[in-house]
């Protein structure tokens, strides 16, 4: 019988049974940021315990960086000080920043990839549940809380209990229009957020194998919306030809010889998965969110489902959802009108994502209501789309260009909603709160969707736009 | 270094609803901290106060919160970020266990971590653990681990939770450092085998 990915790099990683049962895990690659690493930092200081490999730990700075004005100290005192936070330790204990006056500061989960510290067969852990994200190279990447942030620090391993493996086939063609988010908003409609509980998603067939590597990475980054810890891709050409010449990538013979090994992960033919499930992507329009969780999602030619349609367990939390974003059952949301556009995040803060909603923007205007902003995931993609000219379209159509971070994905810094303004977001989470207003309205879509609405001033179906 | 975890019992307080995310637990504009102290007194912030600071009516804002070291929630509690912001918010405001008829796997995760069990009543089991809890909301409810039992007003109800978890916390081992440490030996061996740490050589 032959095994998958997940199996292989478990098994090359594993060093020990714990008396608990639990497999110790060696971590390949560790990465840090400001928001869940000083309290781990602490804990060590406290008990007097080193870093064990400073050289496997990387760190950024994203989630409190403000995007218009960079300049130190901040304005923002709690902020300032989680970075100062961040920057002695990291220099106490010989760990590599990429601090903002670096070219590589950005999104933890865009900088890994795109400096090419993430490579197929790893075993990487961040503090961060958005963490899968680099699972689309063939690494075991998972989100983990900040004691096991310690654990890494002290020890390069953690106490984790090996997970199924759900294989996801997603086959047909889609239409013009319909991308990377729309396909993994799809799987967590069908399968909910609580069905990949206990689950690693391996994510194939021809959609997934014809996707670059950017769009993969949007698919697995939300493999923690449909509540599974890791989402993979197995890796071939697309992935090593994006690896090739990376800053961190092996060089020269070492790449050859990497490739050889990368090949050998990938899952076997004959693998017995715990579950498989089949989506057909061929008929679908674009996805949006219309409640309080990722899997309150629909078509957009769809109205919202009748709440009688609802199970028992979901029917509360649905009921809640349209009071919360003041909708009404069997509503469409064509023509929901918003007031933020923002494009960016971890899902889709990518060049490739800036590169499509540009093309859409191209000669148009931003609605007159309508607040828009771009931000970059990272400084590297923020420069790459300079050079291509992308910020003076945005900023022609109307648009505002800021510097890379989390921003309003989660309001952690002052990008936030006012009120109980709709944000059309090409993030990952639409939770209550989530965008830094209690009362503020989230709707999930591409980047592209984003694009569309903010010209319209309300919900589109990009399809009839393009 | 850590204490064994055997038995939590008091009062318990009970938080009603389904998919409730870390992101309503605490929000993230309370994590701009560098430690976690003080983290308990925003706990469900924006459900328990309003945005000019005025208390709302909120399981967490009775009297009855101050001294309940049990909280009892629904589905799915605990999803979404994997913040350990959320379990150590909830522990400072002073719950020492949790019932729940599912938790988000990073969540629990980080529970344990803390020395704080998140316990899994399912099905019809928890429907009836909910009713006689409501029939003496203010009876004392135990969560014994070594039975792997929640107890309530003379009844018994089995819990689930995952073997390795269940055994760190009655072995005290739940701060996992210590155990993780003492195989340096096996960890540096591993360090030298894993291809992509020895320029791929002998693939
Ligand atoms: S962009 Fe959003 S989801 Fe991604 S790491 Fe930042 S806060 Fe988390």
């Amino acid at each position: 019988m032959g095994e998958s990915l997940f199996t292989k790099v478990w098994n090359m990683h594993k060093v020990k049974t714990l008396s608990s049962g639990q497999d110790q895990l060696f971590i390949g690659l560790h990465l840090i940021h400001e928001v869940t690493s000083p309290q781990a930092f602490a804990m060590l200081k406290e008990r007097g315990v080193k870093v064990l490999h400073p050289e496997r730990t990387f760190a950024t700075v994203d989630h409190i960086v403000p995007t218009k004005n960079r300049q130190r100290p901040f304005q923002d005192e709690l902020a300032e000080k989680m970075l100062a936070a961040l920057e002695s330790n990291t220099t106490d204990y010989k760990i590599s920043f990429f601090n903002l006056s670096t070219a590589y500061q950005g999104i933890v989960h865009i900088i890994g990839p795109e400096l090419g510290l993430t490579q197929p067969g790893m075993t990487i852990a961040c503090g961060d549940s958005h963490t899968a994200t680099h699972g689309a190279f063939g690494a075991i990447a998972f989100g983990i809380g900040t004691s096991q942030v310690r654990d890494i620090l002290a020890t390069q391993t953690m106490a984790m209990n090996k997970s199924k493996v759900r294989r996801i086939n997603v086959s047909g063609k889609l239409q013009k229009g319909v991308y990377a988010k729309d396909v993994i908003l799809k799987i967590i409609e069908v399968l909910g957020v609580k069905g990949g509980i206990g689950y690693a998603y391996e994510y194939g067939g021809e959609v997934i194998e014809n996707f670059t590597m950017e769009e993969r990475m949007t698919v697995c980054n939300m493999s923690i919306e449909g509540g599974a810890r890791f989402g993979y891709i197995n890796p071939d050409q697309k992935t090593f030809d994006y690896l090739k010449g990376r800053k961190f990538a092996p060089q020269g013979e070492a790449f050859n010889r990497a490739i050889r090994f990368w090949k050998s992960l990938a899952s076997d033919p004959d693998t017995h998965y715990d579950d498989v499930v089949n989506i057909d992507v061929s008929d679908m329009a674009p996805m949006i969110t219309w409640g309080i969780h990722p899997g309150h999602a629909l078509e957009v030619s769809k109205s919202i489902p009748a709440l009688n349609r609802f199970s028992v367990d979901e029917k509360a939390t649905a009921q809640k959802a349209l009071e919360h974003m003041q909708l009404k059952e069997g509503q469409s949301l064509l023509g929901q009108k918003i007031s933020v556009a923002f494009i960016g995040s971890c899902t889709n803060g990518r060049i490739s994502d800036l590169r499509e909603a540009a093309q859409f923007i191209k000669g148009k205007k931003v609605h007159k209501d309508v607040f828009a902003f771009v931000v970059p995931g990272s400084v590297q993609v923020k420069k790459q789309a300079e050079e291509e000219g992308l910020d003076k379209i945005f900023e022609a159509a109307g648009f505002s260009w800021r510097g890379a971070g989390c921003s309003i994905c989660l309001g952690m810094n002052d990008d936030q909603l006012v009120g109980d303004q709709v944000c059309a977001s090409s993030s990952n989470r639409n939770y209550i709160g989530r965008q830094g207003s209690p009362t503020g309205r989230t709707l999930l879509m591409s980047p592209a969707m984003v694009a569309a609405a903010a010209v319209k001033g309300e919900l589109v179906d990009l399809r009839e736009v393009i | 270094m850590a204490n064994e975890i055997k038995k939590i019992t008091g009062r318990a307080l009970r938080l009603a609803g389904d998919d409730i995310d870390t992101d309503r637990i605490i929000p993230a504009r309370f994590m701009r901290c560098v430690t976690f102290d003080g983290l308990g007194k925003y706990a469900f912030f924006d459900q328990r106060f309003d945005s000019k600071g005025k208390a709302l009516e909120h399981p967490l804002n009775t009297a009855k919160a101050e001294d309940s070291p049990i909280l009892i929630v629904g589905r799915n509690f605990g999803c979404g970020s994997s913040r350990e912001h959320a379990p150590q918010a909830l522990y400072r405001f002073g719950f020492r266990g949790i019932i729940g008829q599912s938790f988000a796997e990073i969540f629990a995760g980080n529970c344990v971590s803390l020395g704080f069990p998140a316990v899994v009543i399912e099905g019809q089991s928890y429907d009836d653990f909910i009713k006689t809890f409501q029939s003496d909301p203010d009876s004392s409810v135990s969560i014994d681990l070594e039975d792997q039992l929640v107890k309530i007003s003379g009844k018994k109800f089995p819990f689930q939770m995952p073997q390795s978890s269940l055994k760190s916390l009655l072995d005290g081992k739940w701060d996992s450092m210590a155990e993780l440490l003492s195989n340096k030996e096996a960890i540096e061996k591993k360090y030298q085998e894993l291809p992509y740490l020895n320029q791929f050589t002998g693939v």
